[in-house]
């Protein structure tokens, strides 16, 4: 399985573009002396060998500014990433091998919140909470708004294991449900659940540069939503200043689009259905 | 009884479901406002307190406690006061109802900054600008996204090779970048649209013929925006579903009968249109979400930007009534297309009417 995912060129190139945007955020903060807190120069100096990527509508070394978001935004997608898909499973597996009425009432919630929109949830949070709107505070919120396609998509999975032989097997031998969840179930459901979490860290990075776009970002961290935000503030778009949004997004581009590479790749080869 | 009409029964269940859902929604809208800690009543007193004497303060303090229904009334219609003469905050859930009370009726409260204009006014002049956009754009970006779609899958050959990768890349660009680059090419660098706003500045909103002139040349950009982005995620959605039709026993044997082309692509479209639907009715939410982050960056004045502005002030009265507003809208066209299906899904109507589902 391994090594027919690692033949998969597409694999490839989106393990490439992501491994590499991970690396844009390790490694130049231990070979560079990267400062985000002082000024360096004029506001939107165009780039030079000395600031690869000129400076911000402050006068900061946008390089700088760009590796702490890009970091910080990748701190946010992983951590969404986590809760949702945890949260999901959990739901999901659970209504999904349970059945009856605690499957109901769960589905029942899991489309309820399906419709309203995440972003509408996350703007009113956010907007409550003034004061000590932190990165990780963020991060856990939008994690605890989008896990509902989770739980949707992998209690459809759940649900055709129930009958399975092996799990009532189980059932039979009087093991409880958290045994037969742990052990009977969620191994089969462990690739998908894998490829979910690739799709939530995805959009989790999207909700975060979302929501700091609206100004609502992180007060104790620079994020490459509120690179945006600031750019779009401080007219840098009309200006013409090109070095203090396009690469903020090209990033952001990169990163959502190698998982979402990622996960159709994955797709291919463990779904038995679209393998040729 | 109600199983001898299978589409009213199946609309009949959707609207309580959906009914349920704006209930929770908008207790959300409610309760979550709430759990900061500033009522809006405070920071409207902070800001006129300094130029008032007491008396004129405890008037303001009234009127705006009854106002936000947020104050405990005695039968009089007067505010009932504790023996310190501090006014009796209504409990939470009395709020609630009253809140309830006040947007049945249409009151959303009004705007802090803007005060004392009606969140409703405010609310009024910008959702002409947000439909316009977004309705045309997705229904539009639907229905071309997903003919070009299954068009690529049948076809095949160097019209998919080249639409396929691109409708993929278009797809992984965050709408509001995509704005972003939309803006900067064309409207920064080439200068052949506006780049900001939603008509010329001299201009006032009526249906002039020059304001509509302005008005669809400002269009152009924000509409290509969504509209892209909608067609990209549709078609490779229906690109997909008809390769998988194409491989289905009824689409060779049509072939051997020597069906026309176009009558074999009516019968994939239509199979293939139902998942689409359903598709296009959970998504909906999120394409909304990143609609109006495309209205703010284009500044374009409608519900995202009224949300923007009213955001950056704090304004919570406005933001709250720019999320209950939305979060009905895409409760609406969730349940019209919720509808479509049931008149075209005949699986709904061969399930009800063999009795298992009445």
């Amino acid at each position: 399985m391994l090594i027919s995912l690692l033949k998969n060129p597409a694999f490839i190139l989106g393990m490439g573009l992501f491994i590499g945007t991970l690396a844009l955020a390790i490694f130049p903060p231990l070979f560079m002396n990267l400062d985000t807190i002082n000024r360096v120069g004029p506001p939107f100096q165009p780039p030079s060998s000395q600031f690869f990527l000129g400076t911000d509508q402050m006068g900061l070394d946008m390089f700088a500014i760009l590796v702490a978001g890009l970091k910080s935004s990748l701190y946010a997608g992983f951590l969404a990433g986590i809760i949702a898909t945890t949260l999901g499973t959990l739901i999901g597996v659970y209504g999904g091998y349970k059945g009856g009425l605690v499957d109901d009432l769960l589905t029942s919630a899991t489309n309820i919140f399906l419709v309203i929109p995440n972003l509408i949830v996350l703007i009113l949070l956010s907007a409550s909470i003034k004061d000590g709107r932190s990165l990780t505070l963020i991060s856990v919120i939008i994690g605890c708004t989008t896990w509902t396609w989770t739980a949707r998509a992998v209690r459809a999975q759940s649900a055709s294991l129930r009958s399975r032989d092996h799990v009532n097997l189980a059932r039979i031998n009087g093991f409880g449900t958290f045994t037969i969840v742990m052990k009977h179930i969620l191994p089969y459901l462990l690739s998908y659940v894998f490829m979910v979490f690739i799709l939530q860290t995805a959009s989790g990075i999207l909700a975060e540069a979302s929501i700091s776009m609206l100004g609502l970002g992180p007060y104790d961290t620079v994020s490459l939503g509120k690179i945006l935000y600031e750019s779009k503030k401080s007219e840098a778009l009309i200006d013409g200043a090109w070095w203090a949004f396009v690469p903020a997004m090209v990033l952001i581009t990169v990163m959502v689009f190698a998982l979402y590479v990622i996960n159709t790749s994955m797709e291919s080869v463990f779904n038995p259905r679209l393998r040729k | 009884m109600l199983h001898r009409y299978p589409r009213l029964h199946h609309g009949l269940n959707r609207l309580g479901w959906y009914f349920l859902t704006f209930v929770v929604a908008i207790t959300i809208n409610f309760f979550l406002p709430r759990m900061g800690p500033s009522s809006p009543v405070d920071i409207l007193m902070s800001k006129a307190s300094s130029t008032m004497d007491s008396a004129a303060a405890r008037n303001k303090e009234e009127t705006y406690l009854k106002e936000f229904g947020l104050a405990k009334l005695a039968d009089d219609g007067s505010i009932l006061r504790d023996q310190e003469g501090k006014p009796l905050k209504a409990s939470l859930l009395s709020q609630f109802f009253n809140y309830l009370l006040m947007s049945a009726r249409g009151d959303l409260g009004s705007s802090i900054i803007q005060h004392p204009k009606k969140v409703s006014e405010i609310i009024a002049t910008a959702i002409p600008w947000t439909l316009a956009l977004q309705v045309p754009t997705v229904m539009i970006g639907w229905i071309v996204g997903n003919l070009l779609g299954a068009l690529a899958a049948y076809k095949r050959g160097v019209f998919d090779r080249v639409f396929y990768p691109l409708s993929l890349l278009i797809s992984a660009i965050p709408p509001f970048c995509f704005g972003i680059i939309l803006i900067y090419i064309f409207g920064i660098t080439l200068r052949w649209f506006p780049a900001m706003g939603g008509y010329d500045d001299g201009l006032m909103p009526t249906l002039s013929w020059n304001f509509v002139v302005s008005a669809s040349y400002y269009y152009f950009l924000p509409f290509m925006s969504i509209f892209l982005i909608v067609l990209g995620g549709q078609a490779i959605g229906m690109r997909s579903m008809c390769i998988y039709e194409l491989g289905t026993d009824y689409v060779k044997y049509a072939k051997q009968l020597g069906i026309k082309e176009s009558k074999i692509l009516m019968y994939m479209f239509r199979n293939a249109m139902l998942p689409q639907l359903t598709g296009l009715a959970l998504a909906l939410g999120t394409m909304v979400g990143g609609a109006l982050l495309t209205e703010m960056i284009f500044s374009y004045p409608g519900i995202g930007m009224a949300m923007l502005t009213a955001i950056q002030s704090s304004d919570y009265p406005v933001i709250q009534g720019c999320t209950l507003l939305i979060t009905v809208c895409v409760l609406v066209a969730n349940f019209s297309v919720d509808i479509l299906i049931g008149f075209l899904d005949p699986r709904i109507k061969v399930q009800q009417t063999s009795g298992k589902g009445a």
